[in-house]
């Protein structure tokens, strides 16, 4: 270790690996996968490594990702609930490239995506 | 990015609940199910609540699992990790509320009035990695120090704080820092003592468990500080898995080179060694430390010169409590004032407490100064089980004294705790209902210094042993209240006269006792009985004929066919063959066998 800066990039480095390490604070973005039989058979399973993935890409410290069990629209899995601002938004019918505009859009620059929100398409 | 975590304590309470066998199955399974880039499965430190062990928190939920069994891992997988559902049936049944919801854990009683700093990572990372050290701002507080501030800047910062030693004595750390570093020396040593002797005390291992690395890196703050690159730590043998992490941390620090030479840049260079103690109680006591870690028997000798002048090898020395380190580098990191908002106007900060005996939620519970003993004892501790009551507690160990019930509303930091003669020691708790007799445990404790005492001064190798006689013969119903007079004036005669910390305060449980329940001496002494029933050659155990059915229950379990008498007849016990092991006592359904 030769300097703090050093420690420091390091430390951001690991930082995603300890994330989702607690109970989400209330200023947290929490994200959560439908992931029961229906969701998973809908392909559930890759929407939710994308979002980990491109959390982690994008040094997301702030916020929680994690599955939940059936959210009962099984018709429209894979459902992705996003809890933001004190608002509950569900993204149906989603694919990993949605989740990666999810992020991008919704996540990081706070424009909701509503073309794949319930109830819009 | 994880989407879950599963950190399993790897404590030694839990591992001895097979806590790995649990963290081996968990980790099998989750790579059966092709899950390890999606959940990670992690051992930490102690979470404190022993007493419900093994344990095991599932993040992000914070579900916490107690008392879980290698066949309750598949359940877990089943339901929580793959289809989001928890296993309700494994929550610790404080977190689950009336209403069958969820509570977190921090508004749980044992963990709402807790204040975490020295445990702070303790439960949170894996102590067998220094990434997820450095994650939670770990050698930050290092590098601030080695880049930003002078060591007297350092210094004056401990100092302002008001942290104390948790050792047990309380001395202002910045204080001894201080000492040290106007000390004029080609060489100065740091030293850590995690000789952790007291019987029911396990503050230290649990924060060398958990969190290494807090201690190594205060380590190095103060070597900087007082300007000296060797440190030891002294750990006792007895702590195996204390002992395998700390060097695995002390390898791990020095492959980042934060321990070794040109740390951060700066020109410091520090490094340290591990030093195995063979567990003598007298090598806690800081000469004796030394002496041992010189590599000779682990004898005391007399102050002064004090170690920050001439201690190990004769060169100027600071040796700390690993619980005092572990505060460092967060003082350094989040001010002095920070931690001086704590705690009470004397002793600053918090304590970590083994809470242990007598009490439902067995653990380690860290909270801020000024605590009283109630909100301990009932609040975190939930009271004594089996509806008992609380009698006493034993703080600081075989050097402390006892804490009555009467005065169980006393705030805990130093000076209350030395003004009703007791004392802080290392942290150890160990608490007393009504079935414990006062003398047995001073005579308890008292066995264990006469085992320990090195021998080298007179006053303790043989005064502690008259002592303990005197308390044998109280047990035993043959002293006289003279002899009563006798023993507090050999306390005090040891007090001042004994050569180290281990001989003067070794009277201190006896003198409490004696103080608070002098009339359970008395009873001893003057009406041949034990109040609490449980000194043996006081107690004699008969049957009521009125109340015995004569349904020979007794007869059949007495291991030494002491009770004598036909089916439906009054039993009776013959009291020279009678053991006292109260066997028929707790076998007869009618209340029929008296202790008298």
């Amino acid at each position: 270790m030769k300097s703090l800066e050093e420690l420091r990039a390091l430390r951001e480095k690991m930082k995603s690996q300890t994330d989702n390490r607690a109970v989400a604070g209330s200023d947290e973005t929490v994200i959560k996968v439908g992931m029961a039989t229906c969701g998973i058979a809908a392909g559930a399973r890759p929407v939710l490594t994308t979002l980990l993935e491109e959390a982690e890409k994008r040094n997301l410290h702030n916020v929680s990702i994690s599955q939940t069990g059936c959210i009962g629209l099984c018709r429209l899995e894979p459902i992705v609930e996003v809890f933001k601002d004190g608002q509950k938004y569900t993204y149906v019918l989603m694919t990993p490239e949605k989740a990666k505009k999810v992020i991008a859009d919704h996540i990081v620059n706070g424009n909701v995506c509503r073309e794949f929100l319930i109830g819009e398409n | 990015m994880f989407r879950s975590h599963i950190l399993v304590c790897g404590g030694t309470g839990c591992t001895s609940g097979n806590s790995m066998k649990v963290y081996d199955a968990l980790v099998a399974r989750i790579k059966k199910e092709g899950l390890e880039n999606e959940v990670h499965v992690t051992k930490t430190g102690c979470f404190g609540l022993c007493a419900l062990g093994p344990i095991m928190i599932v993040y992000p939920e914070g579900s916490f699992y107690s008392q879980v069994k290698v066949e309750d891992v598949d359940e877990i997988i089943d339901e929580h990790i793959i289809k989001g559902r928890i296993v309700t049936r494994l929550l610790y049944k404080e977190t689950v509320g009336d209403d069958g919801k969820i509570k977190a854990l921090n508004d749980t009683a044992f963990y709402k009035k807790q204040k975490r700093v020295a445990l702070r990572n303790c439960g949170v990372i894996n102590p067998e990695k220094i990434e997820e050290y450095i994650a939670y701002d770990g050698y930050e507080a290092l590098g601030k120090v080695l880049t930003e501030m002078t060591p007297q800047d350092v210094i004056d910062e401990i100092l302002k704080s008001g942290l104390r030693g948790r050792g047990g004595a309380g001395f202002p750390t910045g204080r001894k820092w201080q000492f040290a570093k106007n000390s004029v020396g080609d060489k100065k040593y740091v030293c850590c003592n995690a000789d952790e002797g007291d019987p029911g005390a396990f503050m230290d291992r649990s924060i060398l468990e958990g969190d290494p690395h807090s201690v190594i890196e205060a380590m190095a703050i103060a070597a900087y500080a007082i300007g000296s690159d060797q440190g030891y730590v002294y750990i006792r043998a007895e702590y195996p898995i204390a002992v395998q992490r700390l060097s695995i941390a002390i390898k791990q620090a020095r492959e980042y080179g934060l321990l070794g030479k040109n740390i951060f840049g700066s020109g410091f260079n520090f490094d340290l060694d591990i030093r195995l103690g063979a567990g003598a109680f007298v090598c806690g006591e800081e000469t004796a430390l030394m002496t041992s870690i010189e590599g000779n028997r682990g004898e005391p000798r007399p102050r002064p010169p004090f170690p920050a002048v001439k201690g190990l090898f004769g060169k100027p020395t600071i040796l700390n409590n690993v619980e005092t380190y572990a505060n460092v580098p967060q003082i350094i990191l989040k001010g002095a004032d920070w931690f001086a908002s704590m705690g009470t106007e004397k002793s600053r900060g918090t304590k970590v407490f083994a809470l242990g005996g007598k009490i439902h939620n067995t653990g380690l519970v860290e909270i801020p100064m000024g605590t009283t003993m109630r909100e301990i004892i009932y609040d975190i501790g939930g009271g004594c089980p089996n509806g008992k009551k609380f009698k006493a507690a034993q703080t600081g160990g075989p050097s402390g004294g006892c804490i009555p019930a009467h005065l169980i509303d006393t705030p805990i930091d130093y000076d209350n705790l030395l003004k009703i003669g007791s004392m802080m020691g290392s942290g150890g708790l160990i608490v007393m209902d009504e079935d414990n007799c006062m003398v047995d445990i001073a005579k308890f404790f008292l066995e264990f210094t006469v085992d320990e005492s090195c021998g080298k001064c007179t006053p303790c190798r043989i005064g502690t042993k008259r002592l303990y006689e005197m308390l044998c013969k109280v047990t035993d119903g043959t002293a006289t209240m003279e002899d009563l007079d006798k023993m507090e004036e050999l306390c005090y005669y040891i007090k001042e006269n004994a050569l180290c910390g281990l001989g003067q305060t070794a009277p201190n449980p006896v003198l409490s006792t004696l103080h608070y329940f002098r009339d359970e001496y008395e009873a001893h002494v003057r009406d041949k009985k034990c109040p609490a029933g449980v000194c043996k050659k006081l107690l004699k155990y008969h049957i009521d004929a009125e109340k015995c059915k004569g349904c020979t229950l007794c007869a059949r379990n007495c291991p030494v066919g002491a009770i004598s008498g036909t089916v439906k007849q009054p039993h009776v016990i013959d009291a020279n063959k009678c053991i006292k092991c109260g066997v028929c006592m707790e076998k007869c359904r009618f209340g029929a066998v008296l202790r008298g």
